[in-house]
């Protein structure tokens, strides 16, 4: 069965400009910022990809270029049927209808000057012919999907607490019955308490709704309850991709184990073998040659100079590592 | 740190007009400013009822004669009443500026709007030009403009008008460079409003409060600009009476002594002015501390 | 006798609408050299208390009642002046966002040299070279180097550790971090985790660790407080808190977390928190608890004894130990 979403070597470089981007380029060295450097996956329908990394490692470009609220340099995104990336204006604006984005900053996401009930109205305006009293009641049964009563319709975004604006952001985005969502982050800016019932809400509005997810977090925990497959990004590239049990019972690739073991776990008799990267992430412009992780990784070897891509090493079971044998 | 403290509080305000109100009682020196501002208004569109006299009745046999309580601020060399010229006065004094500022508002603000969210070259042309402009002090700008359109009411409106332009323009320009960053601009891309909605419906709406504290500052100094461009001759052209002409005729009495001919004009424009000044004061500081409801 | 010890503790916070009750006899004790947790979701208090203890409250803010005993001293009945010699010389902050908590045009260096020369009495170039070895204690590499930089050049968590630098400039008894790693890659706050663990040790410093993460409390932290509506609701060990945990919200609280190590379904505290303005005189977890009676809404459960080092205020606790005794 086609997936829902086919991302096929999606890469967004954004050039550095001015003075000091221009000696560097006459002396040699990179002078991009390579964000998202090949990125491929498929999404099904129904399905949640957890993408998970940390800062810098290009998550939040992905979920933009899929979107194409940014430009990608190259690859294609396709939407069922639909090429994202090559479609025109008009068309862009017409997929818009099934393909959105909850952002991670509740507060900064809402414009404060309008009330609940417009911003979740107005997708609805720009995309469907529906009389003004359709639109109306989709809205507040939206409203009530997420949680919300009606009486918040009137509401400005300063009288709601950060959980509510965060329902007012998925209600908006879900408003016109898209048919694929991207996360991103979604639980980062809310109390911990406040999590889990975002969480639990967003997985009945997939299922109530048949939505595919892409679950953009650096909060592991979370997209291990959200998430079917999950991929561990790191520098630009994808470095493991699975499905999420697998992953957290047998991560293979040496980013994932680390990033795994630095996790805390609510549990003081837990102990567990860290595994310590050196340095910090290199910069995105100056992207070592060969696997990327090469100057942190404790298992490094001569062979790691080399470029590497994602091998299947077991099935379904995606790693970019020299050293893991298929 | 206090904030989530506070925020954990999500009240309801009850509604805004009595917290508005309670505010505005708290700070007297801006309810004074708007009271003057509104009486002013209201002599204004009242002028016909309160004056006491026709103020183009010409009675030479009470000429030049100084306050008395017939004439409560004297009258001019052709007998006719001060205290009624003034209060018609007014009416050019309160609208010329007004309109001036509005219209300069809203050119201002969709130029500006245009020229903060395309950038680009559009943008470096726009603020070129408005550079040019401010370059030249308003008044002498003001002087030169009246030469060339002429002087009658529209076209002095049209003067004041393009003399506060540019000040919008940039004002509003760097408000929209702050303003399309946001992510909610970027949420109404996701949705998929065309880039001519998210300016218009998303970001200009909050580009507005500083517009607003500007523009009250402004319509003080359009007024000032008209008297002196009246005081110079260059402004209203008599029988229209407006204070900056009316101080302007005074002063050529003020060496035979009839004081009242310039100082009570004078004093209308300084009066209204610094109202202006002080609502605009005023609306700074209340037009956003409102937003975290504690005092 | 603990090194801190805060007893009745109550702020209020004056609005329009009448006083925010945001800390409400609030008992708590830290040990010398013990690193204690103070957990709780954003409005339970947890970084009002901290500041209270800096005495770092401002108007509209003001500390009602309560003492803060520090080694026996009431930091409360103490002058602007005294309080000033206690700050940042026995109670250091390591403020909640690091790189802007740092001044922006001055070099990293020059802010910490400040301090040296201040605590410490140092000339210029001694405090320049105390501070290269504090950012060397924390595991600064390239320490000379980052001297003579400026907040925007470093990545966050570096700031961090030149923050936990700053505040140890001055060998302080206690150490108050707010949410050190809020805002920080996974990774990274593991190993500042591990910086204020082994620091702690090292000085033999206190440390008061504000959190909401159960998880860094668990791996950091020797006892911990759990806050709720700016009421303490129990206090224990670590081990104990994590075994046995009394107070309902506790128990909503730790099954309310999603977390990798075990495969439990998801189950969201119930209601949410009641509004400080107004707040009742009782429990205020009486709206979300599951197991709450007639008392909980009128008067305010003690913070009972249980076990050695383990307090819990609830009277829904102290019932059932009642029914069994």
């Amino acid at each position: 069965m086609r997936p829902l979403l086919r991302v096929e070597g999606l890469a967004k470089n954004f050039p550095m400009r001015g003075f000091g981007a221009w000696l560097d380029a006459m002396r040699g060295r990179g002078s991009d910022v390579r964000a998202v450097d090949g990125v491929s996956f498929d999404i099904a329908t129904g399905e949640t990809l957890g993408l998970v990394g940390e800062s810098g490692c290009g998550k939040s470009t992905v979920a933009r270029c899929v979107l194409r609220l940014v430009e990608p340099t190259s690859g294609s995104v396709r939407l069922d049927a639909t090429d994202v990336t090559s479609v025109d204006a008009a068309g862009l604006q017409r997929l818009r209808r099934s393909m959105q984005m909850v952002f991670q900053d509740p507060t900064a996401a809402l414009n404060p000057r309008l009330s609940v009930r417009q911003m979740v109205e107005e997708p609805l305006r720009l995309h469907s012919d529906a009389p003004a009293r359709e639109r109306r009641e989709k809205t507040d049964a939206m409203l009530v999907a997420v949680g919300l009563g009606l009486e918040f319709g009137d509401r400005y975004p300063h009288e709601l607490s950060g959980g509510q604006k965060q329902r007012v952001n998925i209600a908006r985005a879900m408003v016109t019955d898209p048919r694929f969502v991207v996360l991103d982050e979604p639980t980062s800016a809310l109390d911990v308490s406040l999590r889990s019932r975002i969480i639990l809400l967003l997985e009945t509005l997939r299922e109530t709704l048949g939505l595919s997810y892409l679950f953009i977090s650096h909060d592991i925990a979370t997209v291990k309850y959200l998430a079917h497959r999950v991929a561990v990004m790191y520098l630009g590239v994808i470095v493991e991709l699975t499905d999420t049990r697998e992953l957290f019972a047998r991560p293979l690739h040496p980013y994932t184990k680390a990033l795994l073991s630095a996790v805390p776990i609510p549990d003081p008799e837990a102990h567990r073998e860290r595994l310590v990267l050196a340095g910090e992430v290199p910069s995105p412009i100056d992207v070592p040659a060969g696997c990327r992780l090469r100057g942190r990784c404790p298992f490094a070897q001569a062979v790691c100079a080399e470029p590497v891509s994602l091998r299947e090493v077991a099935p379904d079971h995606f790693v970019a590592c020299h050293l893991v044998a298929g | 740190m206090t904030d989530s403290a506070l925020s954990a509080v999500s009240t309801r305000p009850k509604s805004r007009l009595p917290a508005m109100w309670n505010r505005l009682r708290r700070n007297p020196v801006t309810f004074g400013a708007l009271t003057v501002i509104v009486v002013l208004a209201l002599v204004a569109i009242l002028a016909p009822v309160i004056a006491p006299f026709d103020p183009d009745a010409t009675d030479p046999a009470v000429a030049l004669e100084g306050p008395s309580w017939r004439n409560l601020l004297g009258t001019d060399v052709y007998g006719r009443d001060q205290l009624s010229r003034l209060i018609f006065a007014a009416r050019l004094d309160l609208i010329v500026p007004c309109c001036a500022t509005m219209a300069a508002l809203v050119v201002g603000a969709l130029i500006g709007a245009l020229s903060g969210y395309r950038g680009g070259w559009m943008d470096q042309l726009i603020m070129r030009m408005v550079e040019a402009v401010l370059a030249f002090p308003a008044l002498v700008l003001a002087m030169g403009l009246t030469a060339a359109l002429g002087n009658s009411i529209g076209n002095i409106i049209l003067t004041l008008a393009i003399t506060q332009v540019p000040i919008y323009i940039r004002l509003i320009r760097g408000e929209m460079l702050r303003v399309r960053e946001m992510e909610y601009a970027e949420a109404a891309r996701a949705v998929g409003n065309p880039p001519w909605r998210i300016v218009l419906v998303h970001l200009l709406p909050n580009c507005i409060p500083p517009l607003i504290v500007q523009a009250t500052l402004a319509m003080g100094f359009a007024l000032l600009t008209m008297a002196a461009l009246s005081f110079l001759g260059l402004g209203i052209r008599p029988p229209d009476s407006e204070w900056g002409e009316m101080t302007a005729e005074g002063a050529n009495h003020m060496v035979t002594g009839e004081w009242w001919l310039f100082v009570f004009p004078g004093l209308a424009v300084m009066i209204t002015v610094l109202a202006f000044n002080l609502v605009g004061d005023g609306l700074r500081d209340f037009l956003d501390p409102r937003m975290r409801g504690v005092r | 006798m603990s090194l801190l010890e805060l007893s009745d503790l109550t702020v209020h916070f004056a609005t329009d609408a009448g006083p925010v009750e945001a800390v409400h006899k609030v008992n708590l004790w830290v040990g010398a050299g013990e690193i204690m947790g103070l957990v709780g979701e954003s409005g339970s208090g947890k970084t009002v208390t901290a500041f209270s203890i800096l005495r770092l409250i401002r108007p509209p803010g003001r500390i009602v009642r309560g003492s803060i005993r520090l080694e026996g001293c009431d930091l409360l009945a103490l002058s602007e002046e005294e309080m000033r010699r206690v700050r940042g010389a026995r109670i250091s902050l390591i403020p909640q966002n690091p790189r802007t908590a740092l001044n922006p045009v001055i070099t990293v260096g020059g802010q910490i040299a400040r301090l040296f020369e201040l605590h410490r009495g140092l000339p210029a170039r001694a405090a320049w070279e105390r501070g290269v070895e504090a950012l060397d204690q924390v595991g600064v590499p390239e320490a000379p180097r980052r001297m003579r930089q400026y907040a925007h050049q470093l990545s966050g968590g570096t700031c961090q550790r030149v923050m936990i630098a700053m505040a140890l400039a001055s060998s302080p008894q206690l150490l108050i971090a707010d949410e050190p790693t809020t805002g920080l890659d996974v990774s990274i706050a593991a190993r500042i985790l591990d910086l204020l663990r082994e620091l702690g040790s090292r000085t033999g410093a206190a440390i008061i660790l504000i959190t909401h993460d159960l998880g860094v409390v668990a791996e950091t932290c020797h006892r911990v407080s759990v806050m709720h509506a700016g009421q303490l609701v129990e206090s224990a060990s670590v081990r104990t808190l994590f075994q046995q945990p009394m107070h309902p919200y506790t128990r909503a609280l730790v099954r309310s977390i999603p977390r990798i190590d075990r495969e439990v379904a998801l189950e969201p505290i119930p209601g949410s928190v009641p509004s400080l303005l107004n707040a009742s005189p009782g429990c205020r977890y009486v709206t979300r608890c599951l197991d709450r009676l007639d008392i909980c809404r009128q008067i305010l459960p003690p913070l009972e004894l249980i076990d050695p080092d383990h307090r819990v205020a609830c009277h829904a606790v102290e019932a059932s130990r009642a029914a069994v005794a």
